[in-house]
């Protein structure tokens, strides 16, 4: 690995703004803070003048801001609008993901604290945990790129532990960082994958050159042509090449000011990307739903070949003991995954329509006088009635709150549920 | 919002329990010819004073009881609420109330099924299980002087596969606002729905061996408040059965076809989703399998 072909454009004073990082601006920054530690709390300056004004005391005798629950309301109401116009289903795609983190010379810098690894390698452990959870079924592969050369850490699997647990044991670094030798691996490792499979890679790159032994460019349009969509966070400042491969493979080039902005960042990529949707092919694949083992059974596992105790999954086809979820089966290559983990996104695929409120010249002596969900009275004290909706399907009455509760937590129309289907007229 | 609680005011050992009573006519007329389980009004005798043990432990302890019909569910009764004397001392006063109001909705919910030619035989607990959690976002909305809540699933009839969307949601749910889910199981098979919802939710799953000692596993195992179970040697559960139902058939399957675009789960192979709408040709399911080989092939 020769170190030939130096790609490196910098921009000054870009629109990321970091021109400015390599002067005393964290000096200043911390300065600052001390100066306002240094003062009383009533000595600082306030964001928002009388803030204390919009305070009211509730019947606890607790501080709460005038009015909360009718501005809830009033955001939940917009929040509604905006979710009932919009397509409702959302892809629970199966992306196969290379995270790349350059671990050449240039990330044991401190301008990051304690050092840039140290920060890169705290958030990719948050970043892979919210990437499983948003996308059940995927699967995520490390790389590390050191001394010009790129290494696979972990193969692409299903398990954020393993990930995390290989990631925090090599975070030592040097040489230089080679952006075609990464791209180069990750492309290798990526054409094996399922056509079904979202093909990504996302580099988090420190470095502000690249190392390559042939043309990068040609790299880049192998890539592309792959399909495999290449976004890079940068922790220093913008490169040109960066750019320009994030441009022809559809994906997203950024650079992180600091840690919060770093850790934005990075978790913008856990949802899946909405333009991929159309890369790759729909398929139905074939999958197991394990039974997990009493607590107390003794059973020999198959990937490690020791003996546990308790929470042992069985594979439905071939009956091996598997100690891990999601995985494939070691003895019949049957994808096993388990249900729940598929289930948590199904209220995408099921939305409950909004619910309707009721005109309050609509509500009479017949009108139930209590929420259905939680109970709570519908009837002020004057016994004038207060805001209600109802089902659209089940014709229900619900008090707001509940009406929030059921939209964006729980996902169930209690009185939909509360009915047989059939009687609906329409099944789920 | 309960989150924006900031101390928690109530000891804590004080406990809402939310209980769940199944009252499938299919499944207690069934249960009542098997010398032996429960018949209704034996588990009815069984609960009853658990109810009153749970609110005699603290003077502060809350009871809500929601019946789980076949066609139907409905609130039973709340501790919470003003309640009459019993006019003779013989029985605590809720006693004779749960009685009537749960006569009531039994015969209600019988009439509902008058005009229903499907003959089911799992309960509402989709429903039932909204109900508990709606009832229990109102505890915490009303400020940080709350008990601390879980439900109790006394579940005997089967899992109706229907449910199966239902009762996730309302398992999430519940694991969001950490709300355990307690099951005791007294028909003849274990609950994969309850097995589940335990498992997830951090809840005790049981299924007595011996169902007409039931007093006995309530008052042992789900009459603790939360904070000194942690002292407890509970049962360990059986296991969890991690099956999951088709949307085609409504069937509970352990294998099965995913789509690969909205994950619905089907139990044979289908040309189009009928989810999201998706094609699926058959040239992929070709390419899936010659990767089944690719990575058998390193290990042989
Ligand atoms: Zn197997
Ligand atoms: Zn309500
Ligand atoms: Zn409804
Ligand atoms: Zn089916
Ligand atoms: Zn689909």
């Amino acid at each position: 690995m020769s170190g030939v072909g130096l790609e490196l454009r910098r921009r000054n004073g870009d629109e990321s703004g970091r021109s400015g990082k390599f002067g005393g601006r964290e000096e200043d920054e911390e300065e600052e803070e001390e100066n306002e530690k240094g003062l009383e709390a009533w000595e600082r300056a306030y964001a928002d003048e009388r803030s204390w004004e919009s305070l009211q005391e509730d019947e606890y005798g607790l501080l709460r801001p005038i009015d909360s629950a009718t501005l809830h309301h009033a955001q939940y109401r917009r929040r509604a609008q905006s979710y009932s116009s919009a397509v409702r289903i959302q892809k629970g795609l199966i992306r196969y993901l290379y995270v790349v983190i350059d671990l050449s010379r240039a990330a044991a810098e401190t301008d990051f604290r304690p050092s840039r690894r140290a920060v890169v390698a705290k958030n990719v452990e948050i970043f892979i945990r919210e990437f499983f959870d948003q996308n059940p079924l995927s699967h995520i592969g490390l790389a590390i790129i050191k001394d010009g050369v790129a290494h696979c850490l972990t193969d692409l699997g299903g398990s954020p532990e393993s990930h995390i647990k290989a990631l925090l044991g090599k975070l030592e670094c040097s040489g230089d960082a080679s952006l075609e030798n990464a791209l180069d691996l990750v492309h290798g490792c990526l054409c094996q994958i399922p056509t079904y499979g979202h093909r990504e890679v996302l580099i988090l790159y420190s470095a502000l050159s690249t190392c390559d032994p042939g043309d990068i460019m040609e790299t880049i349009q192998k890539c592309k042509k792959a399909r495999i969509r290449c976004s890079v966070i940068g922790l220093s400042a913008e490169i040109y090449i960066c750019k320009h491969l994030c441009e022809q493979t559809g994906g997203i080039y950024s650079v992180a000011m600091d840690e919060s902005h770093l850790k934005e960042l990075l978790l913008e990529h856990a949802p899946p990307p909405p333009a991929i949707a159309e890369f790759a092919a729909a398929n139905l694949i074939k999958m197991g739903f394990p039974q997990r083992e009493s607590e107390t059974a003794v059973s020999i596992c198959s990937c490690h070949q020791t003996a546990k105790v308790g929470g042992v999954y069985t594979c439905p086809r071939c009956k091996a003991r598997i100690c891990e979820l999601p995985t494939e089966c070691r003895i019949c290559g049957l994808t096993l995954v388990s249900s729940p983990h598929l289930a948590r996104s199904y209220h995408h695929l099921f939305p409950i329509d909004p619910f309707l409120e009721v005109p309050l010249n609509n509500v009479n002596q017949k009108s139930p006088k209590a929420c259905f969900g939680c109970q709570q009275s519908l009837l002020k004290p004057g016994s004038n009635s207060i805001i209600r909706v109802a089902c659209s399907k089940c014709k229900q009455h619900f008090c707001l709150d509940c009406d929030i509760y059921i939209h964006e937590s729980l996902h169930n129309c209690p009185g939909c549920e509360s009915v047989r289907s059939s009687k609906l007229g329409n099944e789920q | 919002m309960a989150s924006a609680a900031p101390t928690k005011l109530y000891a804590d050992d004080v406990s809402l329990v939310v209980v769940l009573i199944d009252t499938n006519p299919f499944f207690w007329t069934t249960s009542e010819k098997n010398s032996s389980s429960l018949s209704f009004a034996d588990f009815i005798s069984h609960v009853l004073p658990f109810l009153n043990a749970i609110m005699l432990l603290n003077q502060l302890n809350q009871v809500v009881l929601i019946a789980t019909g076949v066609n139907s569910c409905e609130y039973i009764y709340d501790s919470s609420l003003p309640h009459q004397q019993s006019a003779d001392g013989k029985m605590p006063a809720f006693y004779s109330e749960i009685l009537t109001k749960l006569e009531q909705f039994v015969s209600k919910d019988q009439r509902l099924a008058k005009n229903d030619s499907s003959l089911t035989m799992s309960s509402l607990l989709s429903g039932s299980l909204s109900l508990a959690l709606c009832y229990i976002q109102k505890i915490f909305r009303a400020g940080p002087l709350h008990p601390q809540p879980r439900i109790l699933c006394l579940q005997g009839s089967p899992d109706g596969p229907e449910q199966y969307v239902g009762i996730m949601n309302a398992i999430f749910s519940a694991q969001r606002s950490m709300i355990p889910i307690d099951s005791c199981v007294l028909g003849t098979q274990n609950s994969a729905f309850l097995q589940q919802a335990s498992h997830i939710t951090g809840g005790i799953y049981q299924k007595p061996a011996y169902p007409d000692g039931l007093f006995q596993y309530l008052s042992a195992v789900f009459a603790t408040d939360l904070q000194s179970r942690s002292f407890l040697r509970l049962p360990k559960p059986p296991g969890v059965d991690f099956r999951a139902s088709c949307f085609c058939h409504k069937k509970t399957i352990d294998m099965g076809y995913i789509c690969s675009v909205c994950l619905s789960i089907f139990c044979k192979h289908h040309k189009k989703c009928s989810t999201c709408g998706s094609n699926f040709n058959q040239s992929q399911q070709d390419a899936s399998s010659t990767l089944d080989h690719k990575r058998k092939t390193p290990e042989a």
